[in-house]
């Protein structure tokens, strides 16, 4: 992307959650220090699992939470700083959110109509007649695949599919630059998830619309983002090329996120009681950055970002046992991906120490 | 050695289940949710019902249970449980099928505990009121249940809400498994969860069966994780089962269009990235024929040559693929 200004910017987000009763001053950190860029027409996947703070992230984007700390630009404008209290209608109209779920986030009173023709007015992009605002109407209905005279129907006379697809319609009513989906796919059915993710796409080629798509699901952030970045305790500890990071994960949380995934194409036998050995023995050895606990290895120091394989994979990880490059074996984990990446011939990305496989 | 290949178990069959025609009667109309459904299942066998919400796959579940309710009803064929007849049985009989016999872990299980009663009270019910046990020992065979899942029996005192997701997922499986069954029932047991959390409750059925012997019905969409689990596995489409063979030979040759558009519909993790489509819109299946067998254990529904075809994984038309070639570097 040559684009100078990234269409969405995070700099340093952190965002704390107060604990306990009423006076107590304990608080559990939910995000720290997250940098983001999406350039313009670009596709973000963010990844991890429930808790890793990748909705707290997409709330605070979306000013529906107040981040403690940090930077959001949209075009280059701070809008933490223009809009101090709470969202605009300008910042509004130029971000959008998707939810998951298409059940939950279309009032059953209304229909269809009524909530394009809501988004049309009050960010007054429905033109100047009734002809105008019907003629658009017509063409949102169009461009998320769905027919005209749905129009006239109650949400619960669509399927799950389509209702997303009125959901992504109303976000699209007010012409945003950007839009924040997160997990759009996860409550619908497998037939029709597909069908979501080229929609999106679509709207990414044909309108230039830059997405973060936050979702758990490694196998469609590969399909449809352009980069990737993984969330883990509130802190993005690698970031690239979607094939390049799923091919060469570097980072023993993305190891761990990758062999996780069920795949019956993977090389070698599936034993899930292994893998979740697996997993205690990496969130063991890298409490790391996060745990601060003396006795690791990974403690004292935030972890510094460290380039995976050529800069034009643009793919980085921020951990205390990366070793770029420092010969053969490597981490137990790291077998596993990589004996399965055929096509990718990358470099070998991780070499960890045998000790995080104990 | 791969899962599929350990404790396949006999081929003396613990369910069968034969032509089960299951109908939703309303007023007007009326409904087959399961029409002629065949399928049987080995003791120690996975076997795996594949298919999307409203395939009537969670209805087959429920009428094993026999907990189908108006206007459901059973319309046609046999429910048989280790020779005997499940659709004869007397509420008494029943009360001991259930749960002893056969246990079912529902979708969302996992918020269906009682959020006033502990763990532990809730696991002591099902020791007193089934199996007539003493509150004492019905306690201390609770805090074994619970270390069989890898929970601390401390958390007996815990209330569902003091534990995460995946524990409580956990929990209700080890109540699944408390009176030792023949059979366990998972309708979609880690939807949802996430990938991570739903390997270890993967990695804990396994363990658990491995060690107990039972055998499972596994209901889920997710075809790759059914392919990984299952011994054998079925489709379904429209109430009907489309095509049935071992897992792997599914995962390996799909030969029903449907269950190719089911396979593609999943990104696969490795190799270049393709355009897929799923189900393209409007495609539907109507009078789904009898299984005909098209190689050894592989059973397929006769389609018409007109009926849609794809090629395996990858199914586009023009103007998609055009819109895709921009994003495939």
């Amino acid at each position: 992307m040559s684009h100078p200004i990234p269409a969405l910017e995070v700099r340093g987000l952190g965002k704390s959650f107060p604990i306990g009763g009423l006076f107590s001053r304990d608080s559990v950190r939910a995000l720290h220090g997250v940098d983001l860029t999406i350039g313009r027409g670009e596709i973000v996947a963010l990844v991890g699992e429930s808790g890793s703070g990748k909705s707290t992230l997409a709330r605070c984007v979306a000013r529906l939470e107040k981040p403690g700390e940090g930077a959001i630009l949209l075009a280059g404008v701070d809008v933490l700083k223009r809009d101090r209290f709470q969202a605009s209608r300008a910042f509004r109209s130029q971000l959008q959110m998707v939810f998951q779920d298409p059940f939950g986030s279309l009032n059953p009173a209304h229909r269809i109509e009524h909530f394009l023709r809501r988004s049309l007015a009050i960010h007054g992009k429905g033109g100047h007649t009734e002809t105008e605002t019907q003629t658009r109407l017509e063409e949102l209905m169009a461009t998320v695949g769905l027919q005209a005279d749905m129009l006239d129907s109650y949400p619960h006379e669509l399927s799950g599919g389509q209702r997303q697809r009125v959901a992504i319609a109303r976000a699209l009513a007010v012409e945003p630059q950007v839009i924040l989906a997160d997990e759009p796919t996860s409550m619908l059915d497998v037939s029709v998830r597909i069908g979501v993710l080229n929609l999106m796409r679509k709207l990414r080629d044909e309108k230039g619309i830059s997405m973060l798509y936050i979702t758990h699901d490694l196998a469609s952030a590969r399909y449809l983002a352009d980069r990737t970045a993984v969330m883990f305790a509130g802190e993005l500890v690698e970031e690239g090329e979607s094939l390049d990071l799923l091919a060469n994960p570097a980072h023993p949380y993305t190891q761990l996120l990758v062999s996780a995934v069920p795949d019956p194409a993977r090389a070698g036998s599936y034993d899930p009681i292994r893998r979740a050995q697996l997993r205690q023995a990496v969130m063991a050895s890298t409490g790391c950055a996060f745990d601060r606990d003396p006795d690791q290895p990974c403690s004292a120091d935030e972890p510094v970002r460290h380039q995976v394989g050529g800069p034009e994979n643009r793919h980085w990880v921020r951990c205390h046992l990366y070793r770029p490059r420092a010969g053969a074996g490597g981490h137990a984990l790291a077998a596993e991906p990589a004996a399965a990446a055929s096509t990718q011939a990358g470099h070998p990305a991780s070499n960890l120490p045998k000790k995080a496989s104990a | 050695m791969t899962v599929s290949q350990t404790s396949f178990g006999s081929h003396e069959p613990v369910l069968d289940v034969r032509n089960l025609t299951v109908q939703y009667t309303g007023d007007t109309r009326s409904t087959t949710a399961v029409d002629r459904v065949s399928f049987s299942i080995g003791t120690g066998e996975v076997f795996g019902l594949a298919g999307e919400s409203g395939c009537g796959k969670s209805t087959i579940a429920n009428s094993i249970m026999r907990l189908l309710k108006d206007p459901a009803k059973i319309a046609g064929g046999s429910i048989t449980f280790g020779g005997r007849d499940v659709l004869a049985m007397s509420p008494d009989e029943l009360r001991r099928f259930r749960w002893q016999d056969v246990a079912m872990v529902f979708q969302s299980a996992m918020n269906s505990l009682n959020p006033v009663l502990t763990i532990g009270e809730q696991i002591v019910d099902i020791f007193t009121t089934h199996a007539g046990l003493s509150r004492r020992e019905s306690l201390r065979r609770a805090g074994e249940l619970l270390e069989l899942v890898r929970i601390d029996p401390a958390r007996l005192k815990s209330y569902p809400h003091q534990l995460s997701g995946g524990m409580r997922q956990r929990a209700v499986i080890a109540m699944a498994v408390a009176l030792k069954p023949s059979l366990l029932i998972l309708d979609e047991p880690t939807t949802a969860l996430d990938v991570v959390v739903q390997q270890e409750i993967m990695a804990q059925i396994k363990e658990l069966q491995r060690e107990l012997g039972f055998s499972v019905l596994f209901i889920t969409h997710d075809m790759s994780l059914m392919v990984e689990l299952s011994h054998r596995m079925a489709v379904m489409y429209g109430g009907r089962i489309v095509e049935t063979a071992k897992a792997h030979d599914v995962y390996a040759d799909p030969r029903h269009p449907y269950t190719q558009a089911l396979m593609g519909a999943f990104p696969p993790l490795t190799g270049p990235r393709v355009p897929l489509t799923g189900l393209p819109d409007g495609v539907k299946f109507r009078n789904i024929p009898d299984l005909a067998e098209v190689a050894p254990g592989h059973l397929v529904a006769p389609f018409g040559a007109d009926d849609l075809s794809i090629p395996r994984g990858v199914h586009v038309t023009g103007d998609e693929a055009a819109a895709l070639e921009g994003a495939i570097r």
